[in-house]
């Protein structure tokens, strides 16, 4: 029964998402949608899962919602403070710096969530990765303080996307 | 009524805010001087900016009476794109040089946009003979 389940669903996630996409998509929240989505949501996941060779073993779906919500809050309010350091900075005193994040993330996913997160949140853009995975290069529009930056980065967000992906 | 009210007053508040950091986010791109700190004033307006926008339509298409939810999608699909985009000119930015050159990192060899072979006949050839 496991088995079946696991044939069936190999990314319940996934499955989940592309019904919710998909009702959005028609717009219409009617039961008949509900079961199309779902008959999607199979049927998609199932013909794919060869090009989706590692699943990460875990994730919590919880934490993860409250990781989204902390990272929109986070948006807004560093849009504000971006927003004033773009009207009242002058470009002479502008101080941009290169921060190197080292990672302790290991999962692909997971360093592609943290990247994702570090360039929507604005003052920070996530420029690049080394070659071997382990260090994160990110770019400060304006900061006196880089070492700051990367602990932000780190207990903020890179240990609870640890949480997630654990 | 007063639900209509409520919602009209809500979409003209969230126009504002939109098109405001809409505003400065092109204020930035147009005053920085520098390809990479330029680079951080898309990333306001595509997210605050955009999404207020978006918040916006929902809220007038509620007022219309036919609630409509597409915008959630394009909020969805712009914040899982753009990310990639900047990081894409980002790359091409450290590729080029046209930036200050970052520092080398701690624990590995070189970043991996600098990672490219040296002898540059090998890789043609590569792909000629793919």
């Amino acid at each position: 029964m496991a088995r079946a389940v696991q044939w069936l669903l190999p990314h319940p996630y996934l499955t989940l998402l592309l019904a919710v996409v998909w009702m959005l998509l028609q717009n219409d929240f009617s039961a008949g949608m509900v079961v199309f989505g779902i008959i999607l949501g199979i049927v998609i996941p199932r013909i794919t899962s060869i090009w989706w060779p590692d699943t990460p073993k875990a994730f919590h779906l919880g934490k993860m919602m409250r990781y989204s919500l902390m990272v929109m809050w986070d948006i807004m309010v560093a849009n504000v403070e971006v927003a004033w350091i773009v009207i009242s900075v002058p470009n002479s005193k502008l101080k941009p710096a290169w921060v190197v994040v080292p990672l302790d993330l290991r999962q692909p996913e997971a360093i592609t969530l943290l990247a994702g997160t570090i360039t929507l949140t604005p003052g920070t853009v996530s420029a690049d990765l080394s070659d071997e995975g382990h260090s994160l290069l990110v770019h400060v529009l304006h900061t006196d303080d880089p070492d700051g930056i990367v602990d932000d980065i780190k207990t903020r967000y890179e240990r609870r996307l640890k949480e997630i992906f654990q | 009524m007063t639900v209509e009210i409520i919602g009209t007053y809500a979409t003209a508040i969230l126009l504002l805010i939109g098109s405001g950091f809409v505003a400065v986010g092109v204020i930035g791109l147009l005053k920085f001087n520098d390809s990479m700190t330029r680079l951080h004033a898309p990333t306001k307006v595509g997210t605050v900016g955009i999404g207020a926008l978006l918040l916006a339509s929902v809220a007038h298409s509620m007022v219309l009476g036919e609630l409509s939810m597409h915008e959630l999608l394009i909020m969805a699909f712009l914040f899982v794109t753009a990310p990639i985009s900047a990081n894409f000119i980002a790359k091409v930015n450290i590729h080029l040089r046209s930036c200050e050159t970052p520092p080398s990192p701690p624990l590995d060899d070189t970043w991996a946009t600098l990672n490219a072979p040296d002898d540059g006949e090998d890789t043609t050839q590569g792909a000629k003979s793919a």
